[in-house]
């Protein structure tokens, strides 16, 4: 069939076309026009040029919020796979009880994020709450979790008597209570694609590393991981992605990105210039900041599959 | 290594890994029926148990808060039903008062209480109401848009579907600010269209119908054609009886991304009558966030919904999302 001029195709994809060019593209391309100007709730205001852009490199709340969200990512992904992988891997080998082990592991995936928000800042709590008794029961004594601004590693190696330079602080602990709360979130998805990844490589490479007296371990790096790497691809940036659109979490469980804005994350921050001081033009430019850094990482990722996949 | 001990391993790290998953659902569960007095004491983990001071005087018992003893008497606060204090230091005979320990203790009425603390009803109502005609939509518009990518020829086809791709790679908070500019422009705010409309539309499930309307025979098209099916009536009377798993899986991405969607109410709706569940727990969270275990309830009966589906039909979700994001 030659491609003709016909009304009818037009006409099946007008309704989702509309919606799309109404409530995407528009408010796309409007994100774009917000940031060049002084645009607050009330109105549109002047046009300033690139002095949101100016100002936002100047902001050190910005800065940190990036530096925290930088944290958040380099933590999550990481842990993330490494879990996923390792869940996955385990039970690709068992029969029994598989479908109770993957229902219970994907619960927290869909369950909805405000719900669980609520339940992990009350098991962070530092009087009441789950993660203090559990620590207690080892012999660790209570931290403060959700409201401690101190870095992870200052308090690791204080403790230890070593002083660190401030640069190697690392994310505070209240953001490294988020970090927790957001790897246990997405754990359930990752290992599911995982372990459809992981049933997709053919049984005969196992059968003939078998033959050939390949321990498991060297079968894990030698077959398995290069052959699950589209998967790992896939994985590392759909959780990148979301990851640092990380915002519920902020919102429920933090007091507006406190202590000392070191929870404050780069979505949470264009919601609150955006919603709460209505700076919107600025919030703009804020958000595009965040899509170039998402469309940056993803093209490197991109780029990186390419050099890497078998 | 000897095979029994190494399923032996595998299962014990499965166990433990699946214990820290669920932990949080079952502390949630524990601490939302339990009173509290006992959370705030830190009595009791994970099994409700309760510890309170008793006043029987001869006709009735009721529970009290005792302060302490003086001389024979015992200084007690009366309590109401509510656990609110409505006499302070109340002198009784001290054998009167007793302490009692129950070991084992529910108290269900925390999820009544906290129910009907706000109005959740309604929140519940919005929320099924919102998801069920999003769901409609979104099945509506990816059905048509997806049977002219899937099979017709048409100028501008590959532009179309580039264009649609490429606006799946813009996440929500970029167009967060500029679509409230926009929906306040239309005086769509504070309006249920505004939870509803723009998410009648999902470029995703447009290319999980587009992939399978593609994979179905040309023959079953070339046989209705000849016996003088419409273009719509092949949609109708073939595609769509032929689609029902994938609009099963359709449904239950629809149905779970809206049932928790919370950043875009949050931000377009602000009358209390047109809260969402998210919304309304969200601010819940912060109207009683000194009410743990009311929390925790609503917490739990705003999960269930989604998890009784999730339960009824997790072989489906989960191959769901095995698939989907496979695809990709």
């Amino acid at each position: 069939m030659k491609p003709k001029w016909k009304v009818s195709p037009y006409l099946y994809i007008l309704p989702a076309f509309v919606l799309l060019f109404a409530f995407r593209l528009i408010p796309i391309i409007m994100s774009f026009v917000i940031s060049f100007f002084d645009w607050s709730i009330k109105g549109t205001g002047k046009f300033i040029g690139l002095m949101n852009y100016a100002n936002m490199l100047k902001d050190e709340v910005f800065w940190q919020s990036i530096t925290n969200t930088f944290w958040l990512v380099i933590i999550v992904v990481p842990a993330s796979i490494l879990f996923s992988l390792l869940f996955a891997v385990l039970l690709n080998q068992i029969k029994a009880l598989k479908g109770l082990f993957r229902t219970v592991y994907f619960m927290p995936f869909v369950t909805s994020l405000v719900a669980v928000s609520i339940v992990w800042k009350i098991m962070f709590n530092e009087q009441t709450g789950l993660m203090n008794t559990m620590l207690g029961y080892i012999g660790v004594e209570p931290q403060k979790w959700l409201s401690e601004a101190r870095g992870i590693f200052d308090i690791f190696f204080s403790g230890m008597g070593i002083t660190l330079p401030k640069w190697l602080h690392g994310p505070s602990q209240a953001l490294f209570a988020i970090i927790i709360m957001t790897v246990w979130k997405g754990l359930g998805y990752n290992t599911i694609i995982y372990l459809a990844g992981l049933q997709n490589i053919s049984k005969v490479y196992y059968e003939a590393a078998e033959i050939d007296g390949a321990s498991k371990l060297k079968q894990f790096f030698r077959i398995t991981l290069p052959l699950v790497s589209p998967t790992t691809f896939y994985v590392l940036i759909m959780t990148t992605i979301v990851s640092f659109q990380a915002f519920a979490q902020i919102y429920l469980m933090t007091d507006k990105g406190g202590p000392l804005n070191t929870t404050k994350l780069i979505v949470y921050y264009i919601y609150e210039k955006g919603f709460d001081t209505l700076e919107m033009g600025y919030a703009s430019a804020v958000a595009l900041a965040l899509f170039v850094l998402i469309l940056g990482l993803t093209i490197l990722q991109k780029r990186l599959e390419k050099h890497v996949n078998y | 290594m000897n095979e029994q001990l190494r399923m032996t391993i595998i299962y014990g790290v499965l166990t433990i890994f699946g214990l820290t998953m669920i932990v949080p659902f079952i502390w949630m569960i524990s601490t939302a029926l339990m009173t509290q007095a006992e959370f705030n004491k830190h009595e009791s983990t994970f099994i409700p148990k309760e510890s309170y001071h008793e006043w029987n005087n001869g006709q009735e018992k009721q529970k009290v808060l005792f302060v302490t003893d003086k001389g024979d008497s015992s200084i007690i606060h009366l309590l109401d039903k509510e656990g609110k204090i409505i006499t302070e230091y109340y002198p009784v005979p001290k054998n009167e008062v007793k302490l009692v320990k129950k070991t084992f203790s529910l108290h269900w009425d925390n999820f009544v209480k906290a129910f009907n603390k706000v109005p959740f009803a309604l929140y519940f109502y919005n929320t099924l109401y919102v998801s069920f005609l999003s769901l409609i939509g979104v099945l509506i518009t990816s059905m048509l848009a997806a049977y002219a990518f899937a099979r017709m020829e048409f100028v501008g086809r590959d532009f179309f579907f580039y264009l649609f791709l490429s606006m799946m790679m813009v996440p929500e908070p970029i167009y967060l600010i500029s679509s409230y500019v926009l929906l306040d422009k239309i005086h769509w705010l504070d309006t249920y269209q505004a939870l509803i409309v723009p998410w009648c539309v999902n470029i995703f499930t447009i290319f999980l119908f587009r992939q399978h309307f593609k994979s179905l025979p040309q023959e079953l098209f070339d046989a209705a054609a000849i016996d003088g099916c419409s273009t719509f009536g092949m949609l109708w009377r073939i595609m769509i009886p032929l689609s029902k798993p994938i609009i099963a899986t359709a449904s239950i991405f629809s149905l779970i991304g809206s049932w928790n969607s919370f950043m875009w109410p949050l931000v377009m709706t602000n009358r209390p009558e047109l809260r969402v569940l998210q919304v309304g727990l969200s601010y819940f969270n912060q109207e009683a966030s000194t009410q743990t275990t009311l929390l925790m309830a609503a917490s739990t009966f705003s999960i269930v919904p989604i998890l009784i589906l999730f339960f009824f039909a997790q072989k489906q979700i989960i191959a769901s999302y095995a698939k989907a994001g496979l695809k990709d």
